[in-house]
């Protein structure tokens, strides 16, 4: 079962994966009610702790921490003394005396999330650490395919771009092959690791190798203002080679469908008309986002308690 | 739903039970059950059957079809899990499985039955109750239990009871039945290792 923490898929085993993504589908349920809102989490503080902007995941986790009725923090260093030059443990440690019941953290550097958790009492939830993973995002990725598709196990999943510099990718690569599907990997050469294929991947050269008999087709973002020019060429040339249009789409099956983490640079990665219309399920995969992180925070709220020595003295906690 | 095994691992295998009602009795029951929410209700147009998953929902079926044939009636059948709503989830642990809800419209004035196949301390009908406000202002709220064990730890009272079972706090008790409520039901008792019952 899914432990104190979540920082990455890789952790996590098949049933762990089940578990959060049947715990999801039926958290969608609140999402379409007219009163959004259920008592579960009241009276725990959730903390967001940013140390990367985004505006899209800590816009989805404040939601769902609130539609549990959690009361939810958002911590982020612009506005805090880290520029002050304060060590970020110290100010985890900070924030852990004000006795959050979660922190969700986010940062540029791999690891960060799990350096936190050794010295949290609190549970964290790994939002995204560098190059390494992103397991909420993979998680989401994989309720939408189910929803979409019924099953994970026995699909081809065809993962395009930023392959070696992806969080998204990493943990989606963890996620889809231990539920079972085929994944692979394309993007410009530089983009693909040389050892990618230790994570149980088949990498391809082209766009069109890797689609071709998809189930699905995840695009991910380019960073143009880090790699323009240092991995690729130009932008006009990447999106020639590796962007997705409707008549590059024939070749993956019929019904496939097209993902994409947001945000979308358009006429890039996906054609305009791609981007807005079937079968790219962006939107559900926002959509899922909220209910797959309710389901993960009332998960880890019931590991979170009784750990701690304070809630020792709280009544009637038996 | 499932995605794999986890989801519904309630069918686990019985010690030593004992059948308490058999589906004879419990098809009397809602017979006789679906007679008097008649007889309580003069207008059943409002009526609206709120099923506690999962031994509520096969009950709340054959409920709906029995009012329908002996008073035409076609009351609205909605499915409310009241996990999320629980009293006990501020402690730690393995947090339960979540059962599905499906509550077809709003329940503004309308005159609402809950559904549970066994009630016992009345905190799963306390949850209900929160949870059903969210989904609006029901009228009147009205409690069918087809097993009443009675040991109330909550002021909640049941209104359409079909059968009182005084029962040990360690025993559990549970329905045995097809979501459809159309093949044999039965509800059976059983010892419980470790910890008290909670229906």
């Amino acid at each position: 079962m899914i432990g104190r923490d979540l920082l990455g898929i890789e952790d996590l085993e098949r049933d762990d994966i089940v578990r959060i993504l049947d715990t999801a589908a039926r958290m969608r349920e609140i999402g379409a009610r007219e009163v959004k809102k259920v008592p579960t989490l009241r009276g725990h503080t959730l903390v967001n702790l940013f140390f990367e902007p985004s505006t899209r995941t800590l816009s989805s986790f404040e939601i769902a921490g609130k539609r549990l009725s959690a009361d939810v923090v958002n911590f982020s260093p612009s506005r805090s003394s880290l520029s002050k030059s304060e060590s970020i443990l110290d100010t985890a440690q900070t924030l852990d005396a004000m006795d959050p019941d979660c922190v969700i953290v986010r940062h540029k550097v791999a690891g960060v999330p799990k350096r936190i958790a050794d010295v949290l009492d609190a549970p964290v939830v790994n939002a995204g650490d560098g190059a390494h993973e992103h397991p909420t995002q993979a998680l989401l990725d994989m309720l939408t395919v189910y929803q979409e598709k019924g099953r994970l196990d026995g699909l081809c999943v065809a993962i395009v771009g930023d392959i070696g510099h992806s969080r998204v990718a990493r943990s989606n690569i963890y996620g889809f092959t231990r539920m079972g599907a085929e994944v692979r990997v394309t993007g410009p050469p530089t983009m693909l690791p040389p050892t990618i294929e230790t994570l149980g991947v088949k990498p391809c050269s082209s766009l069109r190798e890797a689609i071709d008999g998809a189930d699905v087709v995840m695009m991910l973002r380019i960073q143009r203002e880090r790699v323009e020019g240092a991995l690729f060429p130009s932008i006009r040339e990447y999106s020639a080679t590796f962007g997705l249009d409707r008549a590059k789409l024939r070749y993956a099956k019929d019904d496939a469908i097209v993902m994409h983490p947001g945000p979308v640079n358009r006429g890039v990665e996906l054609s305009h008309d791609l981007v807005d219309h079937s079968p790219s399920v962006i939107l559900d995969q926002v959509r899922n986002g909220v209910a797959l992180r309710m389901a993960v925070l009332y998960l880890i709220s019931g590991r979170a308690s009784g750990t701690r020595a304070s809630r020792a003295l709280t009544p009637g906690g038996a | 739903m499932a995605l794999g095994p986890s989801a519904t691992a309630d069918e686990s295998a019985p010690v030593d039970e004992r059948v308490v009602l058999d589906d004879v009795g419990i098809r009397r029951a809602l017979m006789r059950i679906a007679h008097e929410i008649v007889e309580r209700n003069e207008d059943l147009s409002d009526l609206y059957l709120v099923a506690i998953p999962n031994g509520g929902v096969p009950l709340a079926r054959q409920l709906s079809r029995n009012l329908r044939e002996i008073a035409g009636a076609e009351p609205a059948l909605g499915i409310l899990d009241t996990t999320l709503y629980r009293d006990d989830l501020s402690s730690s642990g393995s947090r339960p499985v979540l059962r599905e809800t499906e509550m077809p419209s709003s329940v503004d004035d309308k005159v609402v039955v809950l559904v549970e196949d066994v009630v016992n301390t009345g905190r799963t009908i306390r949850a209900a109750m929160d949870a059903l406000m969210d989904f609006g202002r029901p009228r009147s709220v009205q409690v069918v239990a087809l097993v009443d064990r009675g040991h109330r730890e909550l002021p909640i009272r049941i209104d359409f009871a079909g059968k009182n079972i005084p029962t040990q706090a360690d025993e559990k008790v549970r329905l045995v039945a097809e979501e459809s409520g159309e093949g044999p039901m039965r509800a059976v008792v059983c010892r419980q290792e470790g910890r008290g019952g909670r229906a």
